[in-house]
């Protein structure tokens, strides 16, 4: 069931087509900064972008730092609220069941196919834009420091950056684009699973990816709050940009160690409720 | 072959199958029959294990549902509430990949098995264009081809001619009398009466979720005991035969009881000429109205019909 269910996100145009603009969109964004040099300053505009400049290899985080607030977790929504309640809409939810593919098995085969496609877009972006980074900015050795990413540029104007900065070979590089990958990863699976459990409420895809989009733009609102603090621990958004964190030296754990447990919780309590909900529901589609 | 005992399914306040007890023999071309909004395809879900019953019992080849529905599923070939498929594929590749879902369909013949489906429903010679570029009969007999895929003992079909031309029908119609002669039950549900007459062998008829009758369709046929005749010389025949005559409508006599060859007799004796002539039989169609109220599609306003349910 699980061949079967990759072989139809496969052989479904809209999978390619939604990666391809998640990965056109860096690519479009390397395209302006390369042409016009005009990087935002530090700490203004996504995050890790006013470093690329001067520095291709920093790019696929950049690049998945434009696409996570919005295209990213929208095209995951999409694709898990279809999973569900796309088969039920299409009226081949009941043909699947009567097979008969168990319903546990095929919310997992579902789960597995949304892993792989989060998994599949996530490293499409960073692949993509490393490429266009390598050519459009090319490549130096990327510095660190505790206040986060400099690039070696500004690391050599600035004693003082240079002083309290560590040298991070390409490896090193690579190892902490891969945490942040991963990072980025989970935490669109926990809007997966947002998705995913609405889709098992519904009948309709569209409103199960909105439902998940809505519970985002919710917690991202009060994530900003002051008054909403004593919550914003728990909320789904609040550790996403932890992962900038991995471009720390030290690398600051503590975010990331929090934003993993945060979407651990939120993904084994949704597809627990998931579960629960398809496997008593009367199948009346 | 399918055993139901007060099988009851409650949606909040409205009943929608009220203590059925279905009773389908192995062999039988069964036709389920009730008006729209009867609780027929809630029963069909039931069946298949799509829908929980809120009480009573179902056996399926003698195994429960929904409790080892898993067992039977790969035996029964189904239909429900008309065909789906993935419309960006084609009609092949749909096949194959609802072969593929669940287990125990052997991948080596696939080939072999989806070609045979779609020739015994006369898709043998389809292209590769997508689905949702078929027409509503070429989706009718994908469906059905989708139902044929593992050669079921069982098959539970919903509406199977739904979409079809005439020929397209009468094709479907001798395909399961021909598969039901290899040994395939069938159990279809349906409001064309006329096909359900001409195929099946058994009929069951729910109204507003009630089994209000379950027999074979020879027996519930039988003639009446009465003769039916057409005359063109209607006023001499009703007087001859006066006292024997039940009903009269212009030139159609309903003889109350007797042999149609002996009232055939006494009419041409009395020099009376007879067009039609012939035993008594009930319709699908009488009994149908005599058993069941009307559907649920008909809303009629409350001082005029009785209320809704």
């Amino acid at each position: 069931m699980i061949r079967v269910e990759l072989v139809k996100l496969a052989r479904r145009p809209r999978s390619w087509v939604t990666i391809a603009l998640l990965c056109g969109l860096p690519v479009l964004v390397a395209v302006f900064v390369a042409v016009t040099h005009l990087a935002p300053p530090p700490g203004q505009g996504p995050v890790l972008l006013s470093a690329v400049l001067s520095n291709g290899s920093l790019y696929p985080a950049a690049a998945l730092a434009i696409v996570l607030p919005i295209f990213l977790p929208v095209s995951v929504a999409v694709v898990a609220g279809d999973s569900i309640a796309g088969e039920a809409g299409s009226g081949m939810l009941r043909y699947l069941l009567a097979r008969p593919v168990g319903r546990t098995r095929l919310l997992v085969a579902k789960l597995i196919a949304l892993v792989v496609y989060t998994l599949t877009a996530v490293v499409a972006v960073a692949v993509t834009s490393y490429v266009a980074g390598r050519l459009l900015f090319g490549v130096q050795s990327v510095t660190v420091t505790s206040r986060g990413v400099t690039s070696a540029n500004i690391a050599a104007n600035v004693a003082a950056t240079s002083l309290s900065g560590t040298s991070l070979t390409p490896g090193e590089v690579l190892v902490r684009t891969v945490g942040a990958i991963a990072f980025i990863a989970v935490s669109m699976l926990g809007v997966g699973a947002i998705a995913l459990f609405l889709s098992t409420v519904t009948d309709s895809s569209l409103g199960a990816a909105m439902g998940a989009l809505a519970a985002l733009v919710t917690s991202q609102v009060l994530v900003t709050l002051n008054a909403s603090a004593s919550v914003s621990p728990y909320l789904p958004t609040r550790y996403w940009l932890a992962w900038v964190d991995f471009f720390r030296e030290p690398i600051l754990w503590r975010d990331i160690d929090r934003g993993f447990a945060v979407q651990g919780v939120y993904v084994a309590v949704l597809l627990a409720a998931a579960w629960a909900n398809f496997a008593t529901k009367d199948v009346t589609s | 072959m399918i055993v139901t005992r007060g099988l009851t399914k409650r949606y909040g306040r409205v009943l929608a199958v009220d203590h059925v007890d279905l009773d389908v023999r192995e062999g039988d071309r069964y036709g389920f029959l009730g008006p729209n909004g009867s609780g027929k395809t809630t029963v069909v879900r039931m069946l298949l294990g799509l829908v929980y019953a809120t009480g009573g019992e179902i056996e399926v080849m003698g195994r429960p549902v929904p409790s080892k529905v898993t067992d039977v599923l790969p035996q029964i070939g189904a239909l429900v509430e008309g065909p789906s498929c993935y419309g960006h594929l084609s009609g092949r590749a749909n096949l194959a990949l609802i072969d593929a879902s669940g287990h125990g369909a052997s991948r080596r013949t696939r080939r072999p098995r989806i070609a045979e489906a779609l020739e015994r429903v006369g898709l043998a010679g389809v292209d590769n264009r997508a689905v949702k570029k078929y027409s509503l009969g070429m989706r009718q007999r994908l469906g059905i081809a989708a139902a044929l895929l593992r050669s079921p003992r069982l098959l539970v079909l919903d509406e199977p001619t739904n979409g079809l031309d005439p020929q397209g029908i009468r094709e479907i119609r001798d395909l399961l009398a021909e598969l039901n002669q290899a040994g395939t039950t069938v159990f279809m549900s349906s409001h064309q009466l006329g096909e359900v007459e001409q195929l099946c062998t058994r009929v069951g008829i729910v109204d507003r979720g009630r089994l209000v009758l379950q027999r074979d369709l020879d027996e519930l046929r039988a003639p009446t005991g009465r003769v039916v005749l057409r005359t063109p010389d209607a006023d001499r025949a009703a007087a001859l035969l006066a006292g024997r005559v039940g009903q009269r409508e212009g030139d159609r006599l309903v003889v109350a009881e007797g042999d149609p060859a002996q009232v055939n007799a006494e009419l041409v004796t009395a020099g009376l000429r007879v067009t039609e002539i012939g035993p008594e039989r009930r319709s699908l169609e009488e009994l149908m109205l005599a058993v069941t109220g009307s559907g649920s599609d008909r809303i009629d306003r409350p001082d005029e019909g009785e209320p809704a349910p």
